[in-house]
């Protein structure tokens, strides 16, 4: 069983029994798909919710709704069905207390209702969700079994 | 929307980034100096132009634990600064502030993670002041704001923040310490707009 690494602005494919993993989500989003029957899924570190209030918008895997249309793009070319994929996201924290509302403050929580929007629109049932709070979370998607792990310092690892 | 684009990053940038690190690290390195009354030394600041893949690991792996302290900068610019420090180094400034010894190891207790802000408040001060200095502009802070996660959780802060205009972010790294080596490293994240002037203060044209 290999592992995929999918790094920061980035999304890559993954097949069972191989698992694919992004490490250390803050206020971006680890956005997971998989189709149940043939077992493909993919993952996408998404860092801004919305590539058309950018300027500099080349980097597809930046955005929540350029990324996840890439994403899809690339599960089904990799042999996935678009009309089984379902989702799963984490991340979108709050790393610091900041209490103006300068953007950053609460870009975790726009990337979350990003994803969840371009998901719907998509049509892609979103299954299940850990997003909001205050810490950082590295996830781990298996499409064998659609499983996707969770951890967090001083937590224990959760499976949605 | 500023003129500013990262991807214009040269030279002369980098040596002024350079020379706030230099300055802002040796008003640090005092200022740590007289708090701690411990003689410090300082090296020469590194300034990295990193990749958004290269930046989780700039300090130590994605999934290490490292403090961050963040700060927003107001008044003649706008944006956010923030300063990393490695657990090791975060536990041995607060040992010695605490007058602990320096194998102590325990978790932070309130009266540390407040001593962890005051630390992180002085050294950014430092860093702002050089800025201020050299560009001849009122920078003032926000209070400090702490968090004590996994190193590449951290730093989807100043990732998001350079992100919005460009596909890297640039890093100061400081060593400064006596016996002891203190890593810190220093990211300045002015908005897009406050690039210009901070450029054009210095005389430098775009």
């Amino acid at each position: 069983m290999a592992t995929i690494k999918v790094g920061m602005a980035d999304l890559n494919i993954c097949k069972a029994p191989d698992m694919i993993t992004t490490l250390g989500l803050g206020s971006c989003i680890g956005i997971a798909l998989y189709d149940p029957v043939v077992k493909i899924g993919g993952l996408a570190h998404i860092m801004l919710p919305d590539s058309r209030q950018m300027r500099n918008n080349s980097n597809i895997a930046k955005f929540a709704d350029t990324g996840i249309e890439e994403l899809v793009r690339r599960v089904v070319a990799a042999g996935a069905n678009k009309r089984r994929l379902v989702a799963k996201i984490a991340g979108g924290a709050k790393m610091f207390e900041v209490n103006g509302l300068s953007g950053i403050g609460n870009v975790g929580e726009r990337n979350a209702i990003a994803s969840r929007e371009k998901l719907k629109q998509l049509g892609i049932p979103l299954l299940a969700e850990d997003t909001g709070l205050n810490f950082g979370r590295t996830v781990e998607l298996y499409p064998a079994t659609g499983e996707f792990y969770i951890k967090a310092v001083g937590k224990t690892r959760r499976i949605i | 929307m500023g003129k500013f684009s990262l991807d214009q990053v040269n030279e002369i940038y980098f040596d002024v980034l350079k020379e706030i690190g230099n300055i802002g690290a040796g008003n640090a390195t005092t200022a740590i100096s007289n708090l701690l009354n411990i003689k410090v030394d300082m090296d020469v600041p590194q300034v990295a132009f990193l990749t958004f893949q290269e930046l989780p690991t700039a300090i130590s792996a994605e999934e290490e634990t490292v403090v961050g302290i963040y700060l927003e900068v107001e008044s003649d610019i706008g944006g956010s600064m923030m300063f990393v420090l490695k657990m090791e180094s975060a536990h041995y400034l607060v040992n010695r502030l605490m007058g602990r010894p320096d194998s102590y190891a325990e978790e932070f207790n309130e009266m540390d993670l407040s001593a962890i802000k005051e630390i992180g408040n002085i050294i950014s001060g430092s860093y702002l002041s050089a800025l201020s200095t050299m560009t001849n502009m009122v920078i003032t802070s926000s209070v400090p704001y702490l968090a004590i996660d996994m190193a590449a959780a951290i730093l989807s802060v100043p990732a998001i923040q350079f992100g919005q205009y460009g596909d890297n972010a640039l890093l100061i790294q400081t060593e400064f310490g006596d016996d002891v080596k203190i890593q810190g490293f220093f990211i300045l994240m002015p908005d897009v707009d406050s690039y210009d002037k901070i450029l054009a203060s210095l005389g430098i044209s775009l």
